[in-house]
C-alpha cells in the first residue's frame, strides 16, 4: 500500500522536526465514531486496516497477528485484521464480537477514537454503549448481501441515539467486481429505507477493507466513484461539539468545590453553551439567579469556557446551589417537570416492572421513577408500531414516565446531556435502560397541588393520635388478616380511630380490574399505598394486609410516607406452614396448576430485610401477636 | 464564536468529570499510584479537577520492594506538593517468603501486585480504586468500561459488563463489591507523553536518557539498580556495563527491560516512541505468560 505514505507521510516530519509535530498533533481535533452492521460485513477487519494504515501497529503485534491469522484466522494464509480488534478470549474463540472495543490512531488532521460494535441482536446494549458517545457511525454493508435486518436495525438505533453523520460503506467491493450497479443499487435501497426512519442525510462510499480500496485514497478499481476516500471524510465532517456550543449555557453540577469559608465555586461539563465572567445566570430547578465572578482552573482562571470543558465556577452571591442543579443562562433556561414522555431501549434480562419504583440517571441528577405500561414498541426491521404490556431485552418503545421529585431536562434532541437517561434496577443496581426523553407531559406543568389550610397535623390531632401505615406482609394464609383484625381490635377498644384494608376486600372494588400477573401485583400495591397514604393523611391509623410479594413495592410505600409513619410487620410463617393450613384451599388449586403465579409456588416472595417489627406465627397466637404489635407501636400519640 | 476543542482538551475535560462523578457519588475512593507516567498524569488530572481543594482522596502506592530507587524518590516528593496523604502497601506474606522476580516468575506479580492490591483494598475499605490503564495498551483493556465492577473477591467479570452510555455512569453496587474507575481509559501513550510536555509534569528521570549501569539476562537488557540485592537473589554478581539507556516503561527493576537511546529531552522521547517499531509492553514480562488471554485471565484474578 504505497498510497498511505500521502497520508500519514507524518514520519518525515517526526524524524527531522519534532516540535514542529508536536505542535501539529497539539493542535488536531478529535473524532469519536462507531463501526456497525451485520455479523461479517467486515467491522472489525475496516478497524484492523484503519490501523494498519495508519502505523498504528507495531512489529511484534504484527509477528503475532501473523502467527494467530494462521491458527485461527478466517482469511486462509493472509492476515486476518480483526483478531486484532476481537480481544476477549470467548470472542477469539467464537469468532464473533461480543463487547464494543475502543481502538484509537491518527492521522494528520485528527485523533480517532473507533469503537467496534457487536453485531448481533443479544449484545445490543453492548452497540448501544459504543454509539452514545460517538459523533459518527459507518455503517458496513456486504456487497454480495446489500441492506440487511441488521443494517437497519443498527441505522434505527444510530438515529435514535442521536448520531447525526451516518457514511454508508458499502463493503468487499472486491468481491463483485467493483460493479457500480451493484453500488447503486445498494445506495437506492438505504435511500428509501432511511427516509422513512428519518435519516436526512448520509454519505456512501464504495470501499474493500480487505483490499485498502478507497479507505486512504480514491481506489482506480472504482473509477465511476467521485467521493472522497473513507479518511478524508473522517477528517472533514463537522463535530457535534462544536455545534453544542452555539446552543444556550448549561452547566450540571457535579460537586460543589468548598476548600475554605473563603471559597464556594461550582464544579461540572459544560453541556452546551459558552460562559464569561459577568454573565447572569440562573440556577435550576429553584430559579435563582446570579453573577458568574471567575472561572477557575489550577494554571489560571479563563476568560470564557466553552460546551465540552470541565470547569468550576464562582458566583457573586451566596445562591443555593448543590449537586443535580443545572447553572443555565439566565434568560433561557432550561424546563423542570416530573411528568414526561420518552424513547427507552431495555437492556435487562429481566423485564420492564410497568409501575415498580427505578433510579433514574440524568447529567447529575438521580430520582425515583416508575414508568407506565408503554404506548408500542417499534419492531425494528419493519418500522411498525406494537402493542406492548412491558418492555423486553433489546426492545425500545415509547412510554410515559413519572419521577418523585421535578427534574431540570431538556429534550434529548436538543440535548444530550439534559435529555439522556439511564434506568438502574433498585435491588439489583444494574443498569436496565436507557432513555430519551421526547417532552413533559402538560399535565404535569397544569396540575398543582392545591394548599389546603387544614392539614394532616390537624386531622390527626383532632383524633388524639398520630398518623400510621402498619403494613402486614407475608405469604398467603401466614395469618396477615386475623392479626390485623385482632390489632384494630385492641385499637378500637383504646378509642383510636382506624382502618382495615384488606387484600381480598380491595379487589372486590378498587382493584377488581386487576390479576395476579407480576405487573398486577405492584399496581395492585401502589394504588393500596396511595388509598393508605390518604387516609393517613386524613389521621387514621392504617392498616393493611396484603401479600405484597416485592420488595421494591414495600420500599415504594413506604417512601410515600413521613419517616417512621411506615410500620412493616412481617408475619413469618414458613412456606410448609401456611400451605398446611391453607384456610381458603388456594394451595391446593396452585398445586394442582389451576391457580397461576401464586406467591410461594410459582411466584417469589421477598421477605422483607428490616421490618419494623417480625412476629412468629410458630410461637405465638394470633391474640399474643396483636398484643405483642400494640406494645411495639405505643404510644400512639 | 465556537471554537474546535483539541483532543488533549476532550481527554482532559472527560477525565476530570469522571473523577468528580467517583467524589460525589461513592463513599471511599483511593487513586492507585504506581509513580510512573500514567500515574503522573492522573495525579496531576485529580489536582485539576478538585482545584483549589486537594484531591479528596488518598494516593496508595502497592509496593514490591523492587521499584528502582528513583520512584521511591518521587513517589514521595509528589505526595508531599500534592497535599495528598500516601498510603504505601506491602504484602506481608510476600515479604516473609521473600518473594522475588528471579526464583517466583509470575507468583513474583501475583502475590506482591494482585494480592497486595486486594488486601490493601480489604484492610482500608475503598470502595473504589482510581486506575490508570488506558485502552490502548492491550486487548482485553480495549474492551472495558470506564467503571469496572469487581465481585467481593475482586473478579472481573467481562461478558457482563454494565452499558455504559453518554458520560452516565452508574456508580451503584452491593456493598461487598468495588469499582475500579479508567479516567484515561481514551488515552493514547501519545497523549500521555503529550500531555506531560505542556503540562510540564514531573516524571522519573529514568525514561530520560542516562548513562546506567547495566546488565543482559535471558536476552533483555537490565538496569542493576541494586546491585548487592541482585547478587543476593540471583546468586552471582550479574556481568554491569555502563550504557546509555532509558526506559519506556517503569516496574520492579528486575522485571523492566531498558532500551538504549540518547533521548534525553521529552521531545525526543516522544521522538523515539513515534518511530519506534514495537508496542510499549513488550518491556514488560508480565503480558507473555499465559498467551493471548494472559491480561484478561489476570483483570478476572483481580489484577488491575
Amino acid at each position: 500500500m504505497s498510497d498511505t505514505d500521502t497520508i500519514y507521510k507524518a514520519d518525515a516530519l517526526i524524524a527531522h522536526d519534532i516540535d514542529a509535530y508536536l505542535d501539529t498533533h497539539q493542535h488536531k481535533s478529535l473524532l469519536r465514531f462507531i463501526t456497525c452492521g451485520s455479523v461479517d460485513d467486515g467491522k472489525s477487519t475496516l478497524i484492523g486496516r484503519l490501523l494498519y494504515d495508519s502505523k498504528m501497529i507495531f512489529e511484534d503485534q504484527l509477528e503475532a497477528l501473523q502467527a494467530d491469522s494462521k491458527r485461527v484466522g478466517t482469511q486462509g494464509q493472509e492476515i486476518d485484521f480483526a483478531l486484532l480488534v476481537d480481544g476477549l478470549a470467548a470472542e477469539r474463540e467464537q469468532g464473533i464480537t461480543i463487547d464494543v472495543a475502543y481502538r484509537f490512531f491518527a492521522t494528520e488532521k485528527r485523533k480517532f477514537i473507533v469503537a467496534d460494535c457487536p453485531g448481533h441482536e443479544q449484545y445490543t446494549r453492548n452497540m448501544f454503549t459504543g454509539a452514545s458517545t460517538a459523533d459518527l457511525a459507518i455503517m458496513m454493508i456486504d456487497a454480495r448481501k446489500g441492506v440487511l435486518v441488521q443494517t437497519r436495525r443498527h441505522s434505527y438505533l444510530c438515529n435514535l441515539i442521536g448520531i447525526k453523520n451516518i457514511v454508508l460503506a458499502v463493503n468487499k467491493m472486491d468481491l463483485v467486481d467493483y460493479s457500480q450497479q451493484v453500488f447503486d443499487e445498494i445506495v437506492a435501497d438505504y435511500t428509501a429505507f432511511a427516509h422513512e426512519i428519518g435519516i436526512k442525510s448520509f454519505t456512501a462510499m464504495p470501499i474493500s477493507g480487505f483490499k485498502g480500496d478507497n479507505i486512504t485514497t480514491l481506489s482506480e478499481n472504482t473509477p465511476w466513484f467521485t467521493g472522497q476516500p473513507l479518511i478524508e471524510h473522517l477528517e472533514s465532517v463537522e463535530l457535534d461539539l462544536t455545534t453544542d456550543q452555539t446552543k444556550p449555557f448549561r452547566l450540571p453540577v457535579q460537586w460543589v468545590n468548598r476548600p475554605n469559608l473563603d471559597f464556594r465555586g461550582f464544579s461540572g461539563l459544560i453541556s452546551s453553551g459558552s460562559v464569561k465572567p459577568g454573565d447572569a445566570v440562573r440556577v435550576l430547578p429553584s430559579g435563582k439567579t446570579s453573577t458568574v465572578t471567575k472561572i477557575v482552573t489550577l494554571d489560571d482562571q479563563l476568560d470564557e469556557a466553552v460546551a465540552g470543558q470541565s470547569v468550576t465556577i464562582c458566583f457573586a452571591d451566596e445562591v443555593d446551589c448543590s449537586r443535580g442543579n443545572v447553572i443555565a443562562v439566565a434568560d433561557a433556561p432550561p424546563e423542570v417537570s416530573d411528568q414526561f414522555e420518552a424513547t427507552i431501549v431495555w437492556m435487562d434480562d429481566d423485564p420492564l416492572h410497568v409501575g415498580r419504583a427505578y433510579w433514574l440517571k440524568l447529567g447529575t441528577q438521580t430520582v425515583s421513577v416508575t414508568v407506565q405500561q408503554p404506548k408500542y414498541t417499534v419492531n425494528v426491521n419493519t418500522m411498525e408500531h406494537l402493542a406492548a404490556k412491558t418492555l423486553e431485552l433489546n426492545a425500545i418503545g415509547v412510554a410515559e414516565l413519572a419521577t418523585d421529585k421535578p427534574i431540570v431536562f431538556e429534550p434529548y434532541a436538543l440535548s444530550r446531556t439534559l435529555g439522556g437517561f439511564i434506568l438502574i434496577d433498585k435491588i439489583t443496581n444494574r443498569t436496565v435502560g436507557a432513555g430519551m426523553l421526547h417532552f413533559s407531559l402538560r399535565r404535569a406543568q397544569n396540575v398543582h397541588w392545591q394548599a389546603t389550610d387544614i392539614g394532616r397535623e390537624e386531622h390527626a390531632g383532632l383524633k388524639n393520635q398520630k398518623a400510621r401505615v402498619l403494613w402486614f406482609t407475608g405469604l398467603s394464609g401466614s395469618g396477615k388478616s386475623t392479626i390485623a383484625n385482632e390489632v384494630e381490635k385492641s385499637l378500637n377498644l383504646m378509642n383510636r380511630h382506624t382502618f382495615l384494608l384488606d387484600g381480598d376486600n380491595v379487589r372486590h372494588g378498587l382493584n377488581k380490574d386487576l390479576g395476579f400477573t407480576e405487573a398486577d401485583r405492584i399496581e395492585n400495591i401502589r394504588r393500596v399505598g396511595e388509598v393508605a397514604k390518604l387516609m393517613a393523611d386524613a389521621g387514621l391509623i392504617v392498616l393493611t394486609a396484603f401479600i405484597s410479594p416485592f420488595r421494591v413495592e414495600r420500599d415504594m410505600v413506604r417512601a410515600m410516607l413521613p419517616d417512621a409513619e411506615f410500620i412493616e410487620i412481617f408475619v413469618d410463617t414458613p412456606l410448609e406452614v401456611a400451605e398446611a393450613r391453607d384456610v381458603k384451599g388456594l394451595y391446593k388449586k396452585a398445586r394442582a396448576g389451576a391457580l397461576k403465579n401464586f406467591t410461594g409456588i410459582d411466584s417469589p416472595y421477598e421477605p422483607p430485610l428490616n421490618p419494623e417489627i417480625r412476629v412468629n406465627t410458630l410461637e405465638m397466637t394470633a391474640t399474643e401477636a396483636a398484643e405483642y404489635i400494640v406494645r411495639q407501636i405505643m404510644p400512639l400519640k | 464564536m465556537t471554537r474546535t476543542l483539541t483532543h488533549l482538551e476532550r481527554l482532559e475535560a472527560e477525565a476530570i468529570h469522571i473523577m468528580r462523578e467517583v467524589v460525589s457519588e461513592l463513599e471511599k475512593p483511593v487513586m492507585l499510584y504506581s509513580v510512573g507516567k500514567d500515574s503522573a498524569v492522573m495525579l496531576h488530572l485529580a489536582r485539576k479537577a478538585f482545584y483549589p481543594s486537594p484531591p479528596p482522596f488518598p494516593l496508595l502506592h502497592v509496593d514490591t520492594t523492587w521499584k528502582f530507587q528513583e520512584m521511591y524518590k518521587l513517589r514521595d516528593r509528589m505526595a508531599q506538593e500534592s497535599g495528598m496523604e500516601l498510603l504505601v502497601y506491602r504484602n506481608q506474606e510476600a515479604m516473609d517468603r521473600g518473594v522475588n522476580p528471579f526464583d517466583h516468575g509470575p507468583l513474583h506479580t501475583d502475590m506482591w501486585k494482585t494480592e497486595g492490591l486486594k488486601q490493601a483494598l480489604d484492610k482500608y475499605g475503598f470502595d473504589v480504586a482510581f486506575g490508570g490503564a488506558r485502552r490502548d495498551e492491550e486487548k482485553s483493556r480495549a474492551k472495558e468500561r470506564i467503571f469496572s465492577f469487581r465481585t467481593a473477591t475482586h473478579g472481573w467479570d467481562p461478558k457482563n459488563q454494565r452499558p455504559e452510555l453518554w458520560n452516565l455512569y452508574n456508580t451503584r453496587k452491593a456493598k461487598s463489591e468495588s469499582i475500579r474507575v479508567f479516567p484515561i481509559s481514551n488515552w493514547t501513550e501519545l497523549d500521555i507523553w503529550q500531555y506531560i510536555h505542556l503540562n510540564d509534569i514531573p516524571i522519573v528521570p529514568l525514561y530520560f536518557s542516562a548513562k546506567r549501569p547495566t546488565y543482559v539476562h535471558d536476552g533483555q537488557l537490565f538496569m542493576a539498580d541494586d546491585i548487592e540485592r541482585l547478587e543476593k537473589v540471583m546468586g552471582k554478581r550479574p556481568e554491569i556495563t555502563e550504557r546509555s539507556i532509558r526506559f519506556r516503561t517503569l516496574g520492579c527493576f528486575p522485571l523492566t527491560g531498558a532500551v538504549e537511546s540518547d533521548a534525553k529531552t521529552l521531545p525526543e522521547v516522544i521522538q523515539e516512541m513515534l518511530l519506534t517499531t514495537t508496542s510499549e509492553r513488550q518491556g514488560r514480562v508480565i503480558d507473555k505468560d499465559g498467551g493471548d488471554a494472559s491480561m484478561e485471565k489476570k483483570k478476572q484474578e483481580g489484577y488491575f
